[in-house]
């Protein structure tokens, strides 16, 4: 068992896993609509390890993210209208409209360029995790990064730099393929390593380890929490892989909305989760174990409900901000080629 | 005028970049390859210790380092070694630095400097002789300079470092320990900006990086034979210079483009795509275009020989410029 959260930060970690919720169930109704083309990628199920990250690190941090990285983005304190008009292609988003939903990024939050290619990140982290290492200000890199990025070899040469610098870099290893498709049901496998143990990848280039329940976001705040003290004082990368089971409206090609909007209800007493993916929603919603936790007597249920219903809100904003926003000018596609 | 070796004024470049800004360091210091000029290194090595750092045999774990570092505000070096190792970071190059700025709306510059070396070197065979500057002409975002001189690489250089966008240095491995003026005041030169290395009214020539000296040295055969050449030395190929090419072929009405990048969708092509669509009228004859040929570079030294451009080949494309359409005697 691990410890239990402060309370003040457990409080914020909710606050911040149910935005990413929201804002990625709103996603996925845009997307049905039809209101954006491409493909896209949806961090439900994993929000325990992003929010509690955001609340391990500060303000001086760097931050690299992936093709899935709605929730990081969002949960770092990214304007959530901003957010939904870059992943619509509008002129007001994030990026004015030329990353799209696989780049979103923030640099006023201390985002680095986010990279689709997959183990993009990992490297691209490292290299500001060099950057802090030579400011010396304390500053620490953290990269997330999926399961699959540790197939790339890139991925090996940024550990073994990040360990033979000793850059201050935290490692996010989200493994998400648990649960995932198997093979032979129309799709490839998404897990390819030879390996079971994907810390020991990094434990070969002597970098610590820590492996936890991704959906724990006690367990999630505690180890990086640690790991940024580590890489605060001086001492050198840390790897940490969060392991999440899949969240099963990830498994087809296409997000779909499998398990429905998440009814907070059920980790409150009030309705019991049913259907096809009940045990999902029963034991792996990183949301509705955290709710469990905290829903201990009738005024923390009201001050969930509340802050669900203040968040709700603020994303029907966003959705509105982005649908009325304009796209950019044709005219425009020319500009930022050269800073 | 003193005269200084390029390798010279590219260390001194770099000695002078790190010391008038604290964001730059380097990451890879083996700029000049491991030949007799990398003692040239040894000053900065002693004086800017804590701010070089050799990487692992990990092009493209380096490159990225320096990506992300660039990323985070500051302005580093990154030495790729030969060109043909430039392929392995391929991806931080292209697909990352040269396109972050634009991908993130405009916010998020990457001031990274890469070096290489390129170019036929003698020996290097298929895997140690690669111009991948052409290719790279194919990522837009990315800054391609490609000196020719001890003064301009040291210009170049400086300049590189200002920059708010990655670029990438190519300098040939043969232009090293070329030696050439080098003016008491030295300073950065703005990218961009084509240099008439030679006036002539006859042919123009442009090129690049150490065909520069080639050209110059075809020039000279040339003008005892009364052809008077202009040789265009580009120096940088992203931004490329068309107005000075176009002024250039304005005047002379012939062009000849050199450059060792292999011929197929190489800088000649583009250079002479440029004159055919903005220039057709000033054109007195077809272009000619010397360039490597279209096959991997081989070992044996008649083989390189054989596939790679030199004075005598500028020399004889010039000739064929000049004598178009002239009856035969």
């Amino acid at each position: 068992m691990t410890p239990s959260l402060p309370n003040d930060v457990a409080w914020t970690i909710l606050e911040r896993m149910l935005l990413i919720r929201r804002f990625e169930e709103a996603v996925l109704k845009l997307a049905y609509e039809k209101r954006f083309v491409g493909h896209y990628h949806l961090y439900i199920g994993q929000e325990a390890t992003g929010a509690a990250a955001m609340s391990a690190l500060d303000n001086r941090d760097y931050l690299a993210t992936t093709h899935r990285n709605h929730g990081h983005v969002i949960a770092r304190g990214a304007d959530p209208g901003k957010s939904m008009a870059e992943i619509l292609g509008r002129a007001t988003g994030l990026n004015g409209g030329r990353g799209g939903t696989i780049h979103l990024s923030e640099p006023d939050l201390g985002f680095l360029s986010t990279s689709g290619i997959v183990g993009g990140c990992i490297s691209l982290g490292t290299g500001a995790g060099y950057a802090c290492r030579r400011r010396k200000n304390g500053a620490v890199s953290a990269v997330f990064f999926g399961d699959g990025a540790l197939e790339e070899g890139v991925s090996f040469e940024a550990l073994n730099i990040a360990s033979l610098w000793k850059l201050p870099v935290v490692f996010l290893c989200e493994n998400n393929s648990s649960g995932s498709w198997a093979p032979g049901e129309g799709y490839p496998t998404l897990v390819h390593a030879a390996g079971s143990d994907l810390c020991g990848i990094a434990r070969s280039v002597n970098i610590p380890t820590v492996r936890l329940d991704g959906a724990d976001a006690a367990a999630a705040f505690a180890a990086i929490s640690d790991a940024v003290a580590r890489c605060r004082a001086g001492n050198g990368p840390v790897f940490i892989e969060a392991v999440t089971k899949r969240w099963p409206g990830n498994n087809p090609l296409w997000p779909e909305p499998v398990t429905g909007r998440t009814d907070l209800g059920m980790a409150m007493g009030e309705s019991k989760p049913h259907g096809e993916h009940a045990d999902w929603l029963e034991h792996h919603d990183p949301i509705l174990r955290l709710v469990r936790s905290m829903a201990s007597d009738a005024a923390a249920i009201k001050r969930i409900k509340s802050l669900d219903e203040d968040i709700c809100k603020r994303i029907d904003a966003a959705v509105s901000f982005a649908l009325s926003s304009p796209s950019p000018s044709p005219a425009t596609a020319y500009d930022h080629v050269f800073a | 005028m003193a005269k200084q070796s390029y390798a010279a004024a590219l260390v001194d470049a770099l000695y002078d970049s790190l010391a008038a800004d604290d964001r730059i360091s380097l990451i890879g210091s083996y700029v000049l390859g491991l030949g007799p000029q990398r003692h040239l290194m040894d000053r900065l090595r002693k004086d800017f210790r804590d701010r070089i750092d050799d990487p692992p045999t990990s092009e493209a774990g380096a490159a990225a380092a320096g990506v992300g570092a660039a990323m985070a505000g500051m302005r580093p070096f990154v030495d790729l070694g030969t060109g043909s190792f430039s392929y392995l970071a391929w991806s931080q190059v292209t697909n990352e630095a040269a396109i972050s700025y634009y991908m993130s709306g405009g916010r998020i510059p990457v001031p990274v400097t890469f070096h290489l070396l390129h170019g036929v070197r003698g020996g290097g065979a298929a895997q140690h002789s690669h111009s991948p500057q052409s290719m790279m002409s194919n990522a837009p975002g990315l800054e391609i300079v490609v000196p020719s001189t001890a003064a301009d690489v040291y210009g170049l250089v400086r300049t590189a470092f200002m920059s708010n966008n990655p670029t990438m240095i190519a300098s040939h491995a043969k232009l090293l320990g070329i030696e050439t003026d080098m003016p008491a005041d030295r300073k950065p030169i703005a990218f961009g900006h084509a240099d008439i290395k030679r006036k002539g009214r006859d042919v123009t020539v442009v090129a690049n990086s150490l065909m520069v000296h080639y050209s110059l040295a075809a020039a000279e055969k040339l003008a005892a034979d009364g052809i008077d050449v202009e040789v265009v030395d580009l120096r940088t190929l992203a931004p490329l210079d068309e107005n000075t090419i176009l002024e250039s072929v304005s005047r002379t009405g012939r062009l000849v483009v050199v450059d060792e990048c292999p011929l197929r969708c190489g800088i000649a092509s583009e250079v002479s795509a440029s004159v055919v669509e903005q220039a057709f009228d000033k054109l007195k004859a077809p272009i000619r275009r010397v360039t490597r040929a279209q096959v991997p570079v081989p070992y044996s030294a008649p083989l390189e020989a054989e596939i790679t451009p030199d004075p005598l080949k500028i020399e004889a494309a010039v000739r064929q410029v000049v004598e178009y359409g002239r009856r035969p005697r």
